[in-house]
């Protein structure tokens, strides 16, 4: 049995903000990756980042995972294991987990889940055929391991993460013959979407993708136009040759660690699908537990980290080992959660936080 | 390696030490800094292995460990989620479930 303090899930941008803060208080912590990099997400996002400079605004996201590391890199409590998957959790907070094809045991006296979110899927006719990917998972790819799995590509989806990674895959030399979106308006921000127009992509709304086409893999797409009850209409179809499909339909919270440990969730569609319920401090319906990050609701790296932090500080004070500034801290990046949380897209975010608290019963 | 990014307007590209491993009894190469999956995406790998029950192709989904399309057999060892593994000199790494495939490596 390996002790620790604090044992953190995930060592994406929540998962290392909520380590430096447990550090800087001085408490043991162990950080489990199932991958073998940190930084999660960060470490694909060429993309300048939104914001103050509190939120690492006008960062790329690859230069921000490496920023993150570096912070706790010097922090001799701190135990990093990577490749390491965490298959099973008890309410004592004995975790189990799998590293190298050999299973540990390790004891927590507070834990925090930091696990992300995983990308969305969409039903249609041969959705299993390879070359049908995630945008995430092409922009890990791309940006992370240089390689180009295609010479051309469809996109299903305008969001922010559709445009964003449209553009990257140009700037990687891949051709992308068009941009899709099911409703009638472009979801991401209108500063992505000109960036694709002005090189020529071709974004149409009111279009879903019919089925896909080809063998062994992708070989071309069909697409048709919708009406507002998102059905066919008839006449409209066209198929597009490609040898790459990107699936950009949002994410899911990763929430099933927390169910495992028997904390509360619920369904709140404005966060992406099952959170476990937390309260104002980040703390799960079992005692203890902290959850954080995508996990709790999707939004944007900038807020996972400014969760990361705070989950991090009320951890501590949970321990009854506050952080020595722990006051400033929290109310620093209370505010910049505020922040971030003013705009459009906010608002929603906002509203299932509020359902996430309503439906929350400390055990 | 013709599926490798050489010019990009803001990533660094660099040489890379190569890496020999074995795949489906081939000697191929990656390189460092490789998963097993991001290997074989460069040579040209997009049958990843098929499903259980009808045999159809799946291929590089998730890159996050979390969806078990890329599951492969790793030095004899089962389900090794391919696309968070790094490729490592000598790996033996096979198909499981195999149907009849024609690899078309470049």
């Amino acid at each position: 049995m390996i002790y620790t303090d604090v044992l953190i899930v995930g060592g994406g941008p929540s998962g290392l903000t909520a380590a430096k803060m447990c550090c800087e208080a001085g408490l043991s912590t162990i950080i489990v990756e199932r991958s073998h990099i940190l930084g999660g997400q960060l470490t694909k996002q060429t993309h300048k980042f939104f914001g103050s400079k509190d939120q690492y605004a006008k960062m790329r996201g690859i230069d921000i995972a490496v920023k993150l590391q570096e912070d706790i890199a010097s922090f001799n409590t701190l135990t990093m294991m990577l490749e390491t998957t965490v298959v099973g959790l008890y309410e004592d907070k004995v975790v189990t987990i799998l590293q190298h094809n050999e299973y540990k045991k390790i004891k927590a006296k507070a834990i925090i889940l930091a696990t992300g979110a995983s990308e969305k899927f969409l039903a249609f006719e041969n959705n299993d055929l390879p070359q049908i990917v995630g945008a995430g998972a092409l922009q890990t790819l791309v940006n992370l391991y240089q390689v180009i799995p295609g010479k051309s590509m469809v996109m299903i989806g305008s969001g922010n993460i559709g445009l964003i990674v449209s553009y990257q895959m140009l700037q990687a030399g891949i051709e992308v013959k068009k941009v899709i979106e099911a409703t009638d308006r472009i979801g991401g921000y209108k500063v992505h979407a000109s960036k694709l127009k002005r090189l020529g992509v071709d974004i149409q709304t009111r279009k879903t993708i019919k089925r896909a086409i080809g063998k062994d893999q992708l070989e071309a797409v069909e697409i048709v136009s919708i009406d507002e009850n998102f059905k066919e209409i008839e006449g409209t179809s066209e198929i597009i040759e490609t040898d790459l499909l990107c699936v950009s339909v949002g994410l899911s919270p990763l929430h099933q660690l927390a169910s495992m440990m028997n904390c509360q969730t619920t369904y709140i569609s404005e966060l992406g699908g099952y959170v476990p319920l937390i309260d104002d401090y980040f703390q799960c319906s079992v005692p203890g537990v902290f959850a954080c990050g995508d996990m709790v609701g999707i939004e944007e790296a900038s807020s996972a980290m400014m969760e990361g932090y705070l989950a991090g500080l009320y951890t501590c004070n949970y321990l009854n080992q506050p952080h020595l500034e722990a006051e400033s801290l929290i109310s620093h990046y209370e505010n910049q959660l505020y922040e971030l949380r003013n705009g459009l897209f906010g608002r929603k975010t906002l509203r299932g936080i509020e359902k996430r608290k309503e439906n929350l019963i400390h055990a | 390696m013709t599926n490798r990014i050489v010019e990009h307007p803001i990533l660094e590209v660099k040489p890379k030490k190569k890496v020999r491993f074995v795949f489906e009894e081939k000697e191929v190469e990656g390189v460092e800094g490789d998963t097993i999956a991001s290997a074989l995406v460069a040579l040209g790998v997009v049958t990843m292995g098929h499903s259980l029950k009808k045999h159809r192709p799946r291929g590089f989904y998730c890159a996050i460990g979390n969806c078990a399309s890329c599951d492969m057999t790793v030095n004899g060892i089962k389900n090794v989620r391919t696309c968070i593994t790094p490729l490592e000199e000598n790996m033996i790494v096979k198909r499981e479930f195999v149907e009849d495939i024609q690899d078309d490596i470049h």
